[in-house]
């Protein structure tokens, strides 16, 4: 699996849609990515890339594009 | 200055004059918003006989907390809104609502998570939460206990709930848990064990079934809220409180924290001297009963506290039903700046209220 493919499988997984779904989304735009479903989402992309992110990452982790940018910047994820 | 900048200082660095001229900015923003896009704020504030921007923090107008049960305050369309929370109606009360957009919902994050990041490090460490599963069950409507629950978990790097939903301590789990941090991550200096809880829950339930388990939780840092209504019934001090905790699972670090549903995400935390710290992002303010006016420092009044964050609903400035003191500015012996306050509990004669208090025994 590429790691594009390991990141949409995180968010997929996670809140059951579709790939076609991912582009533009954005935390709290679907009922699955509520606060609760953040923590989950977390959890499934730590252990994805076997990554430990920090907290701001977390909170800044807002949309489907930002979290791609965060892992790419501070954990060396190369997409 | 923008939200996004104010969140971006350290919750302990602004000096009086400083932290004044940040705050009476924003709050006059926030009043604006507010008396632009809420209704029922913009009545109350017609009503008090306010018509310009106040001159100084302690003249921006104050709402009673009770306005939040009385009436839907929200200053965003209710489309916006992507999360209620509700704070604890004890049997035959109404609970406050307080309606959060996406941005203020993420505001009250961050600033926690600056808030934390003084007391625990910007490090994640594995965290036991002194609670049951089943508070967190409707996603769509969360207690205050749930609300804190989901606020605090984003420090953990693992996390586990202490109880089961009977409230049954599942030492086993407990055991496995400690077992493997203890392996991994001990090395490391500061805190290796996140332990988050409601005060009266704690005494209550953990206390209790931790004393005969013989967990060891020396190496965690205790943070606790909710109110001492319930615990001060029963004559528990908090010194009591904390040698309890010591004498059943050896734990040390332990800080209480002052909040509130209606200010979320704006706690103030206890320091290692027992005061409770106003940060950057919120402040205190203590009034006399009789007439609002403000009391001296040492004058104990009526809490009325400020925060830069709501934009969704207009709770940036309140009026608390709780008593407190505050003891100084800029010189806690902690090294923090900013108002450090103690708190007294509920004003004679106000509602019951006080979050970790809701849970009844069947």
């Amino acid at each position: 699996m590429t790691n594009l493919e390991k990141y949409d499988s995180a968010f997929t997984e996670t809140f059951g849609i579709e790939r076609g779904q991912l582009a533009g989304l954005k935390y709290q735009d679907i009922e699955a990515w509520d606060s609760v479903g953040h923590m989950s989402l977390t959890a499934a992309l730590e252990e994805a890339f076997d990554i430990m992110m920090e907290t701001d990452d977390i909170i800044d982790l807002s949309s489907y594009e930002a979290g791609m940018k965060i892992l790419a910047e501070k954990y060396n994820v190369e997409f | 200055m923008t939200l996004d900048e104010i969140l971006d200082i350290p919750p302990y660095s602004l000096r009086k004059d400083d932290k004044e001229k940040l705050l009476l900015a924003r709050l006059n923003e926030l009043t604006e918003l507010h008396r632009e896009n809420c209704p029922e704020y913009a009545r109350v504030y017609g009503a008090m006989g306010f018509t310009e921007r106040a001159g100084s923090v302690e003249e921006i107008p104050f709402l009673h907390t009770a306005m939040f049960k009385e009436f839907d305050m929200m200053s965003v369309n209710p489309s916006e809104v992507v999360k209620t929370l509700t704070s604890s109606g004890t049997s035959g009360q109404k609970p406050s609502k307080i309606y959060l957009d996406r941005a203020t919902a993420q505001a009250q994050q961050k600033a926690l998570a600056r808030i934390m990041s003084d007391f625990i490090g910007s490090k994640r460490i594995p965290m036991i939460i002194l609670d049951c599963p089943s508070t967190l069950k409707d996603r769509k409507k969360f207690s205050a206990r749930g609300a804190g629950i989901l606020g605090f978990s984003v420090f953990g790097s693992k996390r586990i709930y202490a109880f089961d939903d009977d409230m049954k301590l599942d030492v086993d789990s407990l055991r496995e848990f400690l077992g493997k941090i203890s392996k991994n991550t001990l090395a490391g200096g500061g805190a290796d064990l996140l332990l988050f809880g409601f005060t009266f829950m704690i005494w209550e339930y953990f206390c209790k079934a931790a004393e005969k388990s013989g967990l060891d939780l020396s190496n965690g840092i205790l943070i606790h809220g909710g109110g001492w209504k319930k615990l001060a019934n029963e004559a528990v001090s908090p010194e009591e409180f904390r040698r309890r905790l010591h004498d059943v699972c050896g734990i040390s670090r332990v800080h209480d924290y002052y909040g509130m549903a209606e200010q979320t995400g704006c706690v103030y935390m206890q320091c290692e001297y027992g005061h409770f710290h106003a940060s950057t992002f919120s402040d205190v303010i203590m009034r006399r009963p009789g007439d609002f006016s403000v009391c001296r420092f040492g004058e104990r009044g009526i809490i009325q506290t400020v925060s830069v964050i709501p934009q969704s609903y207009p709770g940036h400035s309140l009026l608390t039903e709780d008593e407190g003191e505050i003891l100084g500015e800029d010189d806690c012996p902690c090294g923090r700046a900013g108002k450090y306050f103690k708190v007294y509990g509920r004003l004679k004669g106000a509602e019951v209220r006080g979050c970790s208090d809701t849970y009844e025994r069947s």
